[in-house]
């Protein structure tokens, strides 16, 4: 699809003084399922919110030769970038392939929008076998389960011909079935294009992650493969609070307890 | 079912149709034809209403203002027509030897009248309509505002007696482009006119709810902010509906002077904007039916009630609103649908998604 990497440099934001995004650099690449992680408050989330135009940041983040940050959001959607939400938001009240075509639509001239919808099209019924959701066509997005809903969000962007997929938490209340569901879509979508994902799931991260980078107030904690952020002793000190490697060790060893401690200790 | 309903709704703008434009004429007396062309103005202006608030989300509190752009600039025509070579007999009253005001002029023609009733709501309410929305008013802070210009207007026209003809109105038609008001059939032929225009405006909105603008509308309304994220500017989408309003609150406010025969700042104020987003919310704002035959019902209790037990009539309204809002908050519309939704779907063995929507509404709200 796209050879264009999503390179951020030196992001800044600052609301009204309070530093929640101060200097921070990553890049993503197609091909790789690059996640964002970081405590509460890390600034995970305002760093998307800085690439998609919904917060103002300083810096620079570039998809390819396009500098993104200062343009309106429905602009920079329109170069390519799409996001979710950490709660799922889709229009309650359409219905599945409403949703999917809507989605569909931002390529179309303004006066194919008088007309009525015809037929699917072939990119929505694409996404639709992709997400799972080819039974719900005709089922209003309102009451779709939450899994169901943060795919119907993902196969919105499937379907918008996103060439970057910012993702905020998209396992967050899922079943464990569905989070393994959802972690193989997102490695199946980014052999084409550039997935960045923000998540609190440590076991989710191991198991699905290319690179990682680790946030921490506003600044990047750590950077590299799962194995080489898990061994980084600063990593370590904010997720468990001592720099032990005997702790270190048991966040490899018993991952499961950590992680859900951790998510506790976050919420 | 989804690919029937359209069509569905379609045959009942037909039967409206020959309701409108072949029974009422044969069966109805000329008063109450006269009568129900004024239903028709306001009911015309509600199909504007039902897009913009029902479909569109845009609580559009003073509509009077484009009901009164449309109305003055009929009634400036007609009054022009009737005076001839004349200045207006009301300006006379006021200033016998001052010159007609140079913003009449124009209206002499027939053919710049027809456009400024198209014309001016759209540029008005695309100027207004576009700051509004880029900046991001909505919400209380929007139905405020346009109830506010309502008031302005009504104030404006009030304070201005020998340009407008202040609280008393435009008034005393003679002609309506060349055809004389007074007769009989010429009066029918008006009120075929707006009731034609009715039928036009439902066949719009039905092609609006029906087509792609409709879902992005009322995708817009939901999650704004999503459809954001999508890659539309959710302000153009709110402009076109609330410019397509305006026009048909312009055209509902044009038809009104001819077959009322008088246009007061008391018709486009804020009572009567509100009585117009009244009948809406009492017919189901965003049912395709709804806005139109709540309106004609309003109109109708007002001129029948009203006429006979004024004191009443506005409590019986009051009363009816919090009833319907209460009990049915989409509106008498949706009472037919709650009915056979019930009886369908039990059968069918699918009750569990339709009362876990009503739960999740009830939930969230």
């Amino acid at each position: 699809m796209t050879d264009a990497s999503l390179v951020v440099t030196d992001l800044h934001v600052e609301f009204s003084g309070f530093v929640a995004v101060g200097g921070v650099s990553f890049d993503a690449h197609p091909g790789e399922v690059r996640f964002l992680i970081g405590p509460n408050g890390a600034g995970k989330t305002t760093c998307i919110d800085a690439i998609t135009g919904l917060t103002k940041g300083t810096g620079s983040a570039r998809l390819g030769e396009t500098e993104l940050l200062g343009k309106q959001v429905h602009k920079i959607v329109r170069f390519g970038v799409g996001r979710t939400f950490q709660t799922a938001s889709v229009f309650d009240e359409l219905t599945v392939l409403q949703n999917l075509d809507i989605a569909a639509g931002l390529h179309r001239s303004s006066v194919s929008l008088l007309r009525t919808r015809r037929g699917v099209d072939p990119s929505i019924e694409q996404a639709l076998e992709e997400t799972r959701l080819a039974a719900e066509l005709a089922t209003p997005a309102g009451i779709l389960s939450h899994g169901q809903k943060q795919w119907l969000e993902i196969a919105m962007l499937l379907v918008q011909d996103a060439k970057v997929l910012l993702l905020d938490e998209p396992v967050a209340g899922m079943s464990h079935d569905e989070r393994t569901a959802t972690g193989e879509l997102l490695q199946r979508i980014a052999v084409k294009r550039i997935v960045l994902v923000v998540e609190h799931d440590m076991d989710f991260m191991r198991r699905f992650a290319t690179r990682v980078t680790v946030l921490h107030q506003g600044k990047v904690l750590s950077q590299g493969t799962v194995a080489e952020v898990q061994a980084d002793p600063k990593v370590q000190e904010v997720y468990l609070g001592t720099a032990g490697a005997a702790t270190a060790a048991a966040m490899v060893v018993v991952p499961e307890p950590v992680a859900e401690t951790l998510k506790l200790m976050e919420d | 079912m989804t690919k029937l309903k359209p069509w569905v709704s379609l045959g009942g703008i037909a039967v409206f149709a020959v309701l409108l434009l072949a029974v009422a004429p044969a069966v109805l007396s000329d008063h109450w034809i006269n009568n129900l062309g004024k239903y028709c103005c306001w009911a015309i202006a509600a199909v504007g209403i039902g897009l913009a608030w029902g479909r569109g989300g845009m609580l559009v509190m003073g509509q009077g203002v484009f009901f009164a752009l449309g109305a003055y600039a009929m009634a400036m025509h007609l009054t022009l027509e009737t005076a001839g070579d004349r200045i207006p007999g009301f300006m006379v009253l006021y200033d016998p030897l001052a010159p007609l005001p140079a913003f009449w002029e124009p209206f002499r023609s027939a053919g710049f009248t027809l456009l400024a009733i198209v014309l001016l709501p759209v540029i008005v309410a695309g100027i207004l309509g576009y700051a509004l929305f880029k900046r991001r008013v909505k919400g209380a802070y929007f139905a405020i505002l346009t109830q506010a210009l309502a008031v302005a207007l009504a104030t404006l026209i009030s304070s201005t007696i020998r340009e407008t003809g202040g609280d008393t109105g435009l008034s005393d038609f003679k002609f309506f482009f060349g055809f004389v008001l007074n007769d009989p059939a010429n009066k029918v032929m008006v009120y075929l006119i707006a009731a034609a225009l009715l039928i036009v405006c439902l066949l719009a909105v039905w092609q609006f709810y029906r087509s792609r603008f409709g879902e992005l509308l009322v995708a817009t309304r939901d999650a704004e902010e999503r459809v954001r994220f999508l890659g539309y500017d959710p302000a153009n989408v709110k402009l076109v509906a609330f410019v397509v309003s305006a026009l048909m609150a312009s055209i509902g406010g044009a038809m009104f002077v001819p077959i009322v025969g008088i246009i007061t700042p008391a018709e486009i104020g804020a009572a009567a904007s509100i009585l117009m987003i009244a009948g809406v919310a009492f017919g189901g704002r965003a049912s395709l039916f709804g806005p139109a035959l709540g309106a004609m019902a309003v109109g109708w209790g007002q001129s029948s009630l009203g006429s006979t037990w004024p004191d009443g009539w506005t409590y019986i309204l009051g009363l009816l609103f919090v009833v319907v809002i209460l009990l049915l908050p989409n509106g008498l519309s949706s009472l037919p649908a709650r009915f056979t939704g019930r009886l369908r779907r039990r059968p069918a063995g699918q009750p569990a998604p339709v009362i876990a929507a009503a739960e999740l509404e009830e939930v969230r709200s």
